[in-house]
């Protein structure tokens, strides 16, 4: 791919905004963004206002002393490690595999996760600056690096992504006590910013890659509706983390693909549907049959 | 409940601090300077803590104490301290030290319910004068008052005596002691005609047994308990028995631990006489050359207010005191009520301790001591658990030799040198002169050069009855000087606070600290303390110690002694004294009271140049002469020769302290016995030379019951006390970090299963309530005192939770000092 | 540009370059996981042996066990109603994110319901746990007797009061002074059967470098040898001698009468 050599990233959207106006060119930006520091938001009320609405943080919680949650990603690790959780997290784990199955695994990447504003911002900075792409990582490496995150815990009993996962490590900080959690925001910023773009989230991130393994079932999708109507500005592919994810839905009807996006490794973000003048993006509830109903 | 918890600590801080209404928290950085070798000062003085008496030598660099340490020669403690000594050089640098007088004020003038603003010493006395004079003017010498320390050096008590005795002509004047070791006084002077402790500390390195009665020696006096541990140690025959009402750390050594019901020591001691009498275990030829028997008046009240229905049919209250002489027989006969099985039910101690307890008492081959301190004391019946006890040895003979003897242990460092033998109580002159004796008067009226009829001969106010007078509004201008009274005084919400809010009342309180006291006053004053001044201390074996101003006080702090004669400029002598009096002298017209007390030719005899060179002497130089030693050679004027002996000034500033009588320059181990006491004479083996006949009493008196004891409603005994870690209200240790860390708040301690039956358990929010007061804190169940069911012990030194809301102003009538260990409370989730 | 603008994709034509692409991606993927795994690896085993003075909650499972079940979540530190239990952060010698408490700093108050191992959702807090006088967070180790007062003389025993074990973790085992000659030592004397390690006594200790600490039980326990018993024990524990038939006196003794 040569998007180095676009134009200043700061055209992208420009068309939406002016069709659209503003805040329907950055709908699903703002719903995210909400979504995400809401996230932060709720856990942070019982530290600093004194309400338990919730306790905990991503890896396992407890909603209203009642309902637990448990991140996949951490309590597969314990699995792997060869030790049994207790049924609290048992049960949190299911809720929570319910939810991504549901809606998308990587919705938690989109939605969820604080490093997505960290990667987000970089990926920004590098479209506005006009940077080149950087280390050609593949995006397959997540998956290799997952497969080694479950491994090790086979081997050595512990949970070493954990280590240096910069997930938790910001999402913990943010609730326990941030400390120098900023470095890794810092270093994950500038891999994206100067190493690789969509370095981190796309590329290496193994929890991301866990994520997207739960996607196949999702009944919520990105769909192309009105493909016809493109007009190749390609501002989704600018903006889109996974940009290899829009082009069988987009471009694929010659070839007898649906309009739906059912890669994987899309996050539902929605940013594509914002960005796009001719609202050819919409969200809708998937089918196995590729039919699709409007939301 | 997690979130109760978690709130209940959160708003812990804030408690405390409104609470004690500003009592900052202590300062959480070491606050005593860097340690250099080399160029540090060291010189003597004692601990400022309890009444053991520990020296230390205190390092002072460039004007900071920098470092102290144990004398190592110092023969009470040998170099060693406990924790609260080993912190001393913290105790002056707390963050909240006061250094300028404050005086209530709004718009500018001063205003009762003011705030509290910066004034000059000038308009602080200013004010204080214009207050002492309005109130004497208007109600007399009653109407003014003041209350003292035991903490007090010898010179101020004294000053402060004089001052309020010769001065104003009231004898309103008690000290925080009589909380503390007035049971004791009236105990002494009862039986044995002359206050203090026949024996002194040596009896702790030789005793064979060791009977605590009311006393957790290994928490309030470490250092002694140390040495009685080691005689433990180092004989297999030396027994220890613990009284108490709860198991606490001194039972750890005991050999035989007995819990009984509160109040029922009475009942215990006078078995153990009847054991002795019964088991013929008397020591006839003692008993008959020494003692004599008296029947004491039983229907004595418990020193309420006199409206209390306990006090209405109390048909000998007015005569608390009274007794007359009965035989031994009439005595035995009395006595012989307390049996063995008689004493266990009462008591609730199993037969076989009592019995145990009563044979070492009987053993003649034995000796015993016997140690207490507030658990005899701080009772309704404290005059007569004391008498009980010296009955057990004198009847036994077991008294003023060495390893025998009762022993009585002091709180405070002066309680002995200060509050006693200095005579700050409402009823008392120096060397154990009373007021209400005409030929004591006289005695102090001479030598202060006085006209006769200037002291007046009814006791003033005792302690408990200053707060009801001021509360009352017949006591309206107030003096309260090295004390913390709000904290530590009984019934806090019906009587103190209510006492010092009273807009007739001016409330002066002279402190270091912004204390719980301090903020309940209308002016308060700034206070040089321990060795910011020149000083002298009594402990509890007698011994007189002095020391040395090491550093200069901060700010406008100025000491009590200061504060004291600097505030009897303020009156010319026509204002305070009636015209009939002024008539006998004369040529004390025009003059002013500092003119009469201080500045009489006997206190203002030394001059600067005897003053030690190299340290200095705030008050010295301010009067322009050595007032130190002019003050106390002129009250030890009232004691030489009259069995009060005080060494030398000069010499006791060489010495580590002598015990009086000091007689040609010899000190005094152990009193009325033969050949150790310059005043027995010779031949008569004996001479309790305190009563005329020299023979000391010994009194029938029953087990009563207690003022207020758990009912339905009210179902717990509560307890109060120290720890180890804090020293009285924790105005000193609280502003060690290091001490405030070790025991930050006071708890409940609580048997674990009058916890459960509760709802409750350790480390949960209770609330402590009583008929007067409620405070909220922690529960204990584990820890350091463990007690028996029905019973809570909560220790007193915490401002942020002021124990003393809940407890009763009940008194023993003879001693007026209150019982601080026994009333009734109910315990609840908070 | 070229790239994006070109038409869609016929995966047929494709297969081709997108196996050779497939085959080095793979590759390079496998070699990057390869390199963080042996990084992570290496790091958790230099880093942490046994944290020494990141005193874990109480019930915590063995360091390895815990390391494997704790999913970091805070849930513990959350339910602490004295503030005690911190989640480790990344500048701390702890593993990231797992709780500890500091002894000198807050230590644990032995809350009898022990709400911090209820709160473990993985059990890497051992719900096993239920008498809180039976946890082993780690060892009250009096390790300076150069400084304790105690050992001075002095009467602090500060550790000893604060003990919510008083008299059977730590008590105070009295000697006389022989400097003195007329006061007696208490010594505090920690009882590992009985200490639970909440660290009261090093929060308290009042010099200003505790003279008493927590420590991790495997770091400071002695074993005996299996091969070696106490007699006097062994006979206290069977409440009579091991071998009966052996007379308990002498036949006889020269100079004593029978």
């Amino acid at each position: 791919m040569k998007m180095g050599t676009l134009a200043k990233g700061s055209g992208v959207g420009k068309a939406a905004r002016e069709t659209k106006g503003w805040y329907l060119a950055h709908k699903w930006l703002l719903l995210r963004r909400f979504s995400q520091v809401l996230t932060i938001g709720l856990f942070l009320l019982g530290p600093l206002a004194g309400v338990w609405f919730i306790e905990g943080n991503l890896n396992a919680s407890l909603i209203l002393d009642k309902v637990p949650l448990t991140d996949p990603f951490l309590a597969l690790q314990v699995w792997m490690s060869g030790r049994e959780m207790e049924s609290q997290a048992v049960i949190g784990l299911g809720i929570v595999l319910g939810f991504y199955l549901l809606v998308g695994g990587r919705v938690f990447c989109s939605w969820v996760c604080p490093i997505n504003i960290v990667t987000d911002g970089a990926a920004w900075l590098r479209r506005f600056l006009g940077l080149p792409k950087g280390v050609g990582l593949s995006r397959n490496t997540r998956y290799w690096i997952l497969a080694a995150v479950f491994v090790l815990p086979a081997i050595g009993g512990q949970l070493y992504w954990e280590l240096i996962n910069p997930v938790s490590i910001v999402h913990r900080g943010l609730i326990f006590g941030f400390g120098l959690s900023w470095v890794v925001v810092v270093m994950v910023f500038l891999f994206d910013l100067l190493v690789s773009s969509d370095g981190w989230c796309g590329r290496i991130c193994p929890m991301g890659a866990m994520y997207s393994l739960l996607t196949p079932a999702s009944r919520l999708r990105v769909s192309a509706v009105k493909r016809q109507q493109c007009n190749d500005c390609l501002d989704c592919f600018k903006v889109c983390p996974e940009p290899h994810v829009i082009n069988p839905a987009l471009k694929g009807e010659e070839l007898g693909l649906g309009p739906n996006i059912l890669n994987i490794n899309c996050t539902n973000c929605g940013r594509c549907i914002d960005v796009c003048a001719p609202n050819v993006f919409e969200f809708a509830i998937n089918f196995s049959d590729n039919s699709r109903i409007k939301l | 409940m997690k979130l109760t918890r978690r709130e209940y600590i959160k708003s812990n801080a804030i408690a405390a601090a409104a609470a004690a209404a500003g009592v900052s928290l202590p300062a959480t950085k070491a606050l005593a300077g860097p340690y250099e070798n080399g160029n540090i000062r060291w010189d003597k003085a004692p601990c400022r803590f309890c009444g053991t008496g520990c020296s230390i030598l205190v390092g002072t660099q460039d004007g900071r104490i920098v470092a102290t340490q144990g004398d190592p020669d110092a023969p009470v403690n040998k170099g060693l301290n406990c924790i609260k000594g080993y912190f001393l050089s913290k105790i002056p640098y707390g963050r909240d030290r006061l250094t300028q007088p404050l005086l209530r004020k709004s718009n500018g003038v001063y205003d009762k319910e003011g705030e509290f603003t910066p004034v000059s010493w000038d308009e602080a006395f200013d004010i204080m004068a214009l207050k002492w004079k309005e109130a004497l003017k208007k109600k007399g010498p009653t109407s003014v008052g003041m209350f003292g320390s035991g903490q007090w050096t010898v010179w101020e008590g004294y000053a402060a005596a004089k001052l309020y005795k010769a001065g104003f002509r009231s004898n309103n004047i008690d000290p925080n002691a009589r909380h503390c070791m007035a049971s004791a006084v009236a105990g002494f002077i009862r039986t044995f005609g002359i206050d203090e402790p026949m024996g002194c500390y040596d009896d702790l390195d030789q005793s064979d047994t060791f009977v605590l009665w009311g006393s957790n020696m290994a928490e309030m006096h470490p250092i002694l308990w140390s040495r009685l541990t080691n005689r433990r140690l180092s004989a297999k025959n030396v027994k220890v028995v613990v009284l108490s009402t709860y198991s606490h750390r001194s039972c750890d050594l005991a050999d035989t631990e007995i819990i009984f019901k509160p109040q029922t020591d009475l009942a215990i001691a006078n078995y153990i006489a009847n054991y002795i009498i019964q088991n013929n275990a008397v020591n006839e030829e003692f008993v008959a050359k020494h003692t004599n028997f008296r029947k004491g008046v039983t229907d004595i009240g418990y020193g309420l207010r006199p409206d209390h229905t306990l006090e209405k049919g109390a048909s000998d209250a007015k005569k608390a005191k009274a007794s007359k002489p009965i035989s031994f027989d009439e005595y035995k006969e009395f006595v012989s009520e307390y049996t063995l099985e008689k004493a266990s039910e009462i008591s609730g101690v199993p037969e076989r301790n009592l019995e145990q307890l009563a044979k070492y008492y009987a053993d003649p081959k034995r000796t015993v001591m016997s140690l207490w301190t507030m658990g005899m004391n701080q009772h309704t019946r404290g005059t007569w658990i004391n008498n009980l006890v010296y009955n057990i040895h004198l009847l036994t003979g077991k008294i003023s030799e060495p390893g025998n003897g009762p022993f009585s242990l002091t709180g405070q460092p002066s309680a002995c040198g200060t509050a006693r033998e200095v005579g700050t109580f409402a009823h008392r002159l120096p060397a154990d002169l009373v007021v209400m004796k005409k030929p004591h008067r006289d005695i102090a009226e001479q030598r202060w050069q006085l006209p006769e009829g200037t002291i007046p001969g009814k006791p003033g106010f005792h302690a408990v009855l200053q707060n009801r007078k001021l509360k009352d509004g017949a006591l309206n201008a107030y003096w309260v000087m090295c004390n913390n009274n709000v904290q530590a005084a009984p019934n806090m919400n019906e009587e103190t606070l209510p006492g010092y809010r009273n807009p007739e009342n001016f409330i002066v309180v002279s402190d270091p600290y912004p204390t719980v006291t301090a903020q309940a006053a209308d002016l308060v004053l700034p206070t040089a303390m321990w060795v910011e001044k020149e000083g002298a201390y009594g402990n509890a074996e007698r011994r007189t110690q002095f020391w040395r101003q090491q550093i200069n006080a901060p700010g406008e702090a100025r000491s009590d002694l200061w504060q004291l004669v600097e505030f009897s400029k303020r009156f010319k002598v026509e204002e305070v004294w009636p015209d009939s009096l002024l008539d006998k002298k004369p040529e004390y017209r025009g003059k002013t009271l500092y003119d009469i007390l201080y500045a009489n030719g006997e206190v203002d005899k030394f001059p600067l140049s005897e003053t030690q060179e190299g340290f200095e002497n705030e008050e010295a130089m301010y009067f322009g002469y050595y007032i130190q030693k002019g003050l106390f050679e002129e009250y030890a004027g009232f004691g030489r020769g009259h069995k009060h002996d005080l060494g030398d000034f000069d010499t006791y500033h060489k010495t580590r302290g002598m015990r009086w009588p000091v007689v040609d320059g010899k000190e005094t181990l152990w009193r009325f016995k033969e050949g150790s006491d310059p005043y027995v004479k010779e031949g008569t083996g004996y001479q309790f030379y305190g009563k005329p006949d020299n023979r000391a009493w010994i009194f029938a008196l029953p087990y009563q019951p207690a003022a207020e004891e758990p009912d339905d409603q009210y179902d717990l005994w509560l307890c109060t006390g120290r720890v180890l870690e804090h020293w009285h209200s924790g105005s000193m240790t609280q502003r060690v970090p290091e001490l405030h860390r070790a025991f930050p708040d006071a708890v409940i301690f609580m048997h674990p299963e009058d916890a459960k039956q509760r709802g409750l358990r350790r480390g949960m929010a209770a609330k402590i309530e009583s008929r007067r007061g409620m405070i909220t804190t922690r529960i204990e169940t584990k820890g350091r005192n463990r007690p028996p069911r029905g019973l809570v012990f909560v220790p007193w030194f915490d401002a942020g939770r002021l124990i003393n809301k809940l407890t009763l102003d009940a008194t023993c009538p003879i001693s007026k000092e209150t019982d601080f260990k026994k009333c009734a409370v109910k315990i609840s989730k908070a | 540009m070229d790239e994006a603008k070109r038409k869609p994709v016929n995966p047929e034509e494709q297969k081709g370059v997108s196996r050779r692409v497939f085959i080095t991606d793979s590759a390079r993927g496998a070699g990057v996981a390869l390199l963080v795994g042996t990084g992570l690896w290496s790091k958790a085993e230099t880093a942490h042996p046994i944290p020494l003075r990141e005193i874990r909650p109480p019930g915590a499972l063995p360091e390895d066990d815990f390391l494997g079940r704790c999913i970091r979540c805070g849930l513990c530190v959350r339910s602490c109603p004295y503030d005690t239990l911190r989640l480790s952060r990344v500048e701390e010698p702890g593993v990231v994110g797992t709780p500890f408490f500091k002894a000198r700093e807050i230590p644990c108050e032995m809350c009898e319901d022990i709400p911090c191992v209820k709160a473990c959702p993985t059990g890497a807090l051992d719900k096993e746990l239920t008498d809180i006088e039976k946890a082993k967070m780690g060892l009250a180790v009096l390790s300076d007797h150069e400084t304790c007062l105690n050992y001075l003389g002095l009467r602090c025993e500060v550790c000893y009061r604060v003990c919510p074990v008083i008299d059977k973790a730590i008590t105070l085992e009295r000697s006389q002074n022989r400097r003195t000659g007329s006061h007696a030592m208490f010594i505090p004397t920690v009882h590992s059967e009985h200490c639970t390690g909440c660290g009261k006594c090093e929060q308290s200790c009042v010099l200003t470098e505790a003279a008493i600490n927590i420590l991790p039980i495997s770091l400071v326990k002695g074993e005996m040898g299996k091969h070696y018993k106490l007699g006097w024990v062994e006979k206290e524990k069977k409440g009579a001698p091991l071998v009966p038939s052996i007379l308990n006196k002498p036949l006889g003794q020269w100079g004593k009468d029978p």
